[in-house]
């Protein structure tokens, strides 16, 4: 067939050309414009955001949003905020950089196993288990060097969290069950143990009298502390552990186009039974994929606790929803390494934007604050399943088109 | 006007990004009349029926509905003017019976409510009497066969008051036995007055029903002729615009060696029923063996079987003299099988990967794609632009998706895949499914190539015009066994009786 061929799919067994449909078009920009559909659908999403926050509290979006952005610390870039507005964007591009860290490991958490066509809704339970691995190596071994302490803590919460996600992996490739039902299974797992751990009575409950009556554990040990190279370490500066989380980006990108892993992975996720056909292992894969994705979410963890909080209690196990974030971020990244890492930026900046320390209560009521967050992730995540949507549409237009014709017609 | 045509089609043109996908076509059809639409994949056929049908708009041209001039805006305009259309893949709920499929959307109520499925089940009846229709209104669509669900198909549309019916493909997914059965149906159609378009790329199909055969060519007509005094050579030369050889011409095997031998294989289905029953067979290097039989006697178990992608549950596989019964798909592929699936799109290809990926599919994971785990895509791309070269893909390099291309370069990929691994046993399944004449010709001409070269191959095919043209034996498949042995002049009609069962018991392999 010549060269100028429509770029769509010929049906299963007629290969008749078909000209491109809606699906096909659409499918088509997708993959032209992945970056297009990420800024549309990002700004559809602050969009209505606005609009929500001018019906509900008749304030301006606008000076909303830039409450907002100032917030991020995003405004450090400008080189005309100088002064005490500069120290103090600094300090909050320094914690939106820190959230940042988090939510591209917990985002590659998801995107990988996307990758082999497997949906990790479980980096939560990997987060926090990871986190609690990385508290309990983190606050014993005492007298190591530094160094060692680190790589130890990190690899112990990378491991919790493989070992957690790689038993959802097993399952379904030995029995079958869904990853879907698994992982949210063991979220509440984590969650129960991790209140039990952390618990008063628990074995990781704090050795300092001072925490008797607090469900928290031990501080880590200042040797697994990661280093904070920006702003000041006793106010929350930034440390070390976002480049591990780019590093992370790097690997991603590596090991999916690079390795012999990586062509396993996507051809089971593109196509198990081509997969199978061409001899490779598509249980094998199900697990390595869930286990490789628990490693990001479970890392993701262990440096939250060794760069900035030190501590972890039954509060935070119970409260925390940055795993959960991280599927926001892997839809709006679309899998890609690049995208998970801007979409981690994004979601980085508006959750350390709309947090209610860094908003002018009398620009924007506090209570909304942190539901304008979970608006626009949600919106963001509707959006993103935009194409469902618009394919909808699209029909009910041709339907509405339709139905005088008939009527003429009769 | 009684007697002019029933529709004509003046002048259609479709452009789609890129491709103009008819150019000026002229088309009519005259009452009681089977006009069949012929062309290879990609030559407007699709397009011309879909506006026709009201599912896109020419760019230019006219539609005359009994003479009148009309526009079709959607797919129910074109029901309530009369036209109908009965798709390749069927539109039906399956869990829901024949009548209420036929009536759906169109019910027949009580007091403007509740569906009346007395009426309903009676106007089914009466529509399927008068066309000898013969379906089982009350049945389930699950639970009946393919044949049957076209007949439903067809009633929905006769149901809805179709004068003119498009029958797109209708015989690609029936038995030799059902698409005789079809033509029947077509025939007390035309019989009472309905016009029928038959679109199709078999030839033979093509002159048995059709009146008169329009043939389109990359969007063009090129011509309409009487089926009458056409042959399969002239159709396929207007269709392809070459000669087009429909018969390989092919030396006597010179078989060698005992490479593949299978003894008393069984194997199961899905649902765990036992699907292979006790085969055994052997192919030598040099020849090719064909498997005949009707779709679901136990075929694609037994291709499973033997590449590893389902356990045998006794019986025996070797290659060569040694043992694969048991061996992995990755093991069997590299022992020397080259496996062409039926299935290219649901198993032959990753058709999100490029070509180059694609063509690594089985060894992506040694020298020289790869070394240590680790990929090296570069060498994947040189090797895909001599492979591509080698076997006359068209339509797009190395790096692109196969998503986008023809039906047919997407097979000649698969096909490319397997031969060029070099294997010693070819199994290929199906291998011109779907496919039109010119990319039939070339998968025939590059099997017998092989055969040639001294491979084993195993040859699975529905279509019996394929077994009897490649095969140095034929053996038929019923039920799971292997029911008769047969050298490549047997007579069609008693390869289709076996086919059905029809054969003695002792001739059995």
């Amino acid at each position: 067939m010549s060269a100028g061929e429509p770029q769509g799919p010929p049906p299963v067994t007629q290969g008749e050309q078909q000209p491109a449909g809606t699906a096909q078009r659409l499918a088509a920009l997708q993959r032209a414009g992945g970056l297009i559909t990420a800024l549309i659908t990002t700004v559809l999403a602050f969009a209505i955001g606005g609009l929500v926050v001018f019906v509900t509290t008749g304030k301006n979006p606008l000076s909303t949003y830039r409450a907002i952005f100032d917030g991020t610390g995003l405004n450090w870039f400008f080189p005309w905020v100088t002064g005490s507005e500069r120290v103090t964007a600094a300090f909050n591009l320094q914690t939106t950089l820190v959230l940042t860290t988090a939510l591209i490991l917990t985002g590659l958490a998801v995107a990988f196993a996307f990758r082999c066509g497997l949906f990790n809704i479980g980096g939560q339970g990997q987060y926090m288990l990871g986190a609690i691995a990385g508290v309990w190596i983190g606050s014993s071994l005492e007298g190591i060097p530094s160094i060692v302490h680190i790589v130890l803590a990190l690899v112990a919460g990378a491991l919790a969290g493989a070992l957690l996600a790689g038993i959802a992996g097993l399952l379904k490739a030995t029995v079958g069950t869904h990853e879907v039902i698994v992982t949210i299974m063991l979220n509440w797992i984590v969650f129960w143990g991790g209140t039990y751990l952390l618990g008063l009575e628990g074995p990781l409950h704090s050795s300092n009298p001072a925490d008797a009556s607090v469900p928290i554990s031990s501080d880590v040990l200042d040797s697994a502390k990661l280093h904070v190279f920006w702003g000041n370490p006793v106010l929350q500066g930034l440390h070390v552990g976002l480049f591990i989380a780019i590093g992370a980006l790097v690997v991603y990108w590596v090991i999916l186009n690079r390795t012999t892993l990586g062509y396993e992975v996507k051809a089971v996720g593109f196509n198990p039974e081509a997969a199978r056909y061409g001899g490779i292992s598509v249980a094998r894969n199900y697990f390595l994929a869930m286990a490789i994705s628990g490693v990001f979410a479970g890392l993701a963890g262990a440096i939250d606790i060794l760069g900035w909080q030190f501590r972890i209690a039954v509060n935070d196990v119970q409260t925390s929803s940055i795993g959960f974030i991280g599927i926001a971020v892997a839809l709006l990244g679309r899998n890609t390494a690049v995208g998970v890492g801007f979409a981690a930026l994004l979601f980085g900046a508006l959750l350390n934007g709309t947090s209610t320390r860094n908003l002018d209560p009398s620009i924007f009521d506090p209570n909304l604050a942190d539901n304008l967050t979970l608006l626009i992730q949600g919106l963001v995540v509707l959006f993103v399943g935009a194409d469902v949507l618009v394919l909808y549409l699209w029909g009910a237009r041709k339907r509405l088109r339709s139905a005088p014709a008939r009527e003429a017609s009769a | 006007m009684p007697d002019g045509p029933v529709l004509e089609l003046k002048g259609i043109t479709k452009r789609f990004p890129g491709v103009l996908a008819n150019d000026q076509v002229d088309f009519d059809l005259l009452p009681g009349e089977v006009h069949a639409l012929l062309g290879e994949n990609g030559a407007g056929k699709s397009t011309l029926m879909s506006i026709l049908y009201g599912l896109y708009h020419p760019d230019a041209g006219q539609i005359l509905l009994h003479g009148e001039e009309v526009r079709i805006s959607s797919p129910r305009d074109a029901i309530d003017r009369g036209v109908g259309m009965v798709h390749q893949h069927f539109m039906l709920i399956p869990v829901m019976t024949v009548a209420e499929n036929i009536v759906l959307g169109v019910e027949p109520r009580h007091d403007g409510i509740l569906l009346d499925h007395g009426a309903a089940h009676r106007r089914v009846r009466e529509l399927s009497e008068r066309f000898g229709l013969a379906v089982d209104p009350d049945a389930r669509i699950d639970k009946i066969t393919v044949g049957q669900q076209q007949r439903v198909e067809i009633l929905k549309a006769l149901y809805r008051g179709a004068e003119i019916l498009i029958l797109d493909e209708p015989t690609a997914v029936l038995t030799p036995q059902e698409a005789q059965e079809l033509f029947e149906i077509i025939r007390s159609l035309v019989a009472q007055g309905k016009s029928i378009i038959f679109i199709s790329h078999k030839l033979n199909e093509v002159l048995e029903i059709a009146d008169r055969v329009t043939v389109l060519r990359r969007g063009k007509k090129i011509q309409t002729l009487p089926a009458a005094g056409a042959t399969e050579e002239s159709l396929a030369r207007l269709m392809v615009g070459r000669e087009v050889l429909l018969r390989i011409d092919k030396a006597p095997a010179q078989p060698g060696d005992v490479l593949l031998e299978v003894e008393d294989l069984h194997a199961q289905d899905d649902r765990g029923l036992e699907a292979v029953r006790g085969v055994s067979l052997s192919v030598r290097a040099g020849e090719i063996v064909g498997i005949a039989g009707v779709d679901g006697n136990g075929q694609t178990q037994l291709i499973e079987a033997l590449t590893g992608l389902r356990g045998s549950t006794s019986g025996r596989v070797t290659l060569a003299g040694r043992d694969l019964t048991h061996a992995s798909t990755h093991a069997i592929m590299h022992a020397g099988v080259g496996h062409i699936p039926e299935d290219r799109q649901r198993r032959g290809l990753v058709l999100e990967f490029n070509l180059a990926e694609n063509l690594a599919l089985h060894d992506f994971d040694r020298p020289p794609n790869a070394r240590l785990g680790w990929l090296h895509p570069g060498r994947m791309i040189a090797r895909a632009v001599k492979v591509l070269k080698e076997f006359d893909v068209r339509g797009g390099g190395p790096r692109t998706p196969a998503r986008s291309l023809s039906g047919g370069n997407q097979q000649k990929v698969v096909v490319a895949r397997e031969v060029d691994r070099d294997p010693r046993v070819l199994v290929a399944a199906q291998p011109t499914r779907g496919l039109d004449v010119g990319a039939i010709e070339f998968v025939h001409r590059r099997l017998v190539e092989e055969r040639d070269e001294g491979r084993a191959v195993l040859l699975v095919s529905l279509e019996l015009d394929e077994i009897l043209s490649l095969s140095d034996r034929i053996l038929v498949m019923y039920e799971g066994r292997i029911v008769g042995e047969y050298g490549p002049d047997v007579p069609e009609e008693q390869l289709g009786l076996a086919m059905l069962g029809g054969a003695p018991e002792e001739a059995a392999a």
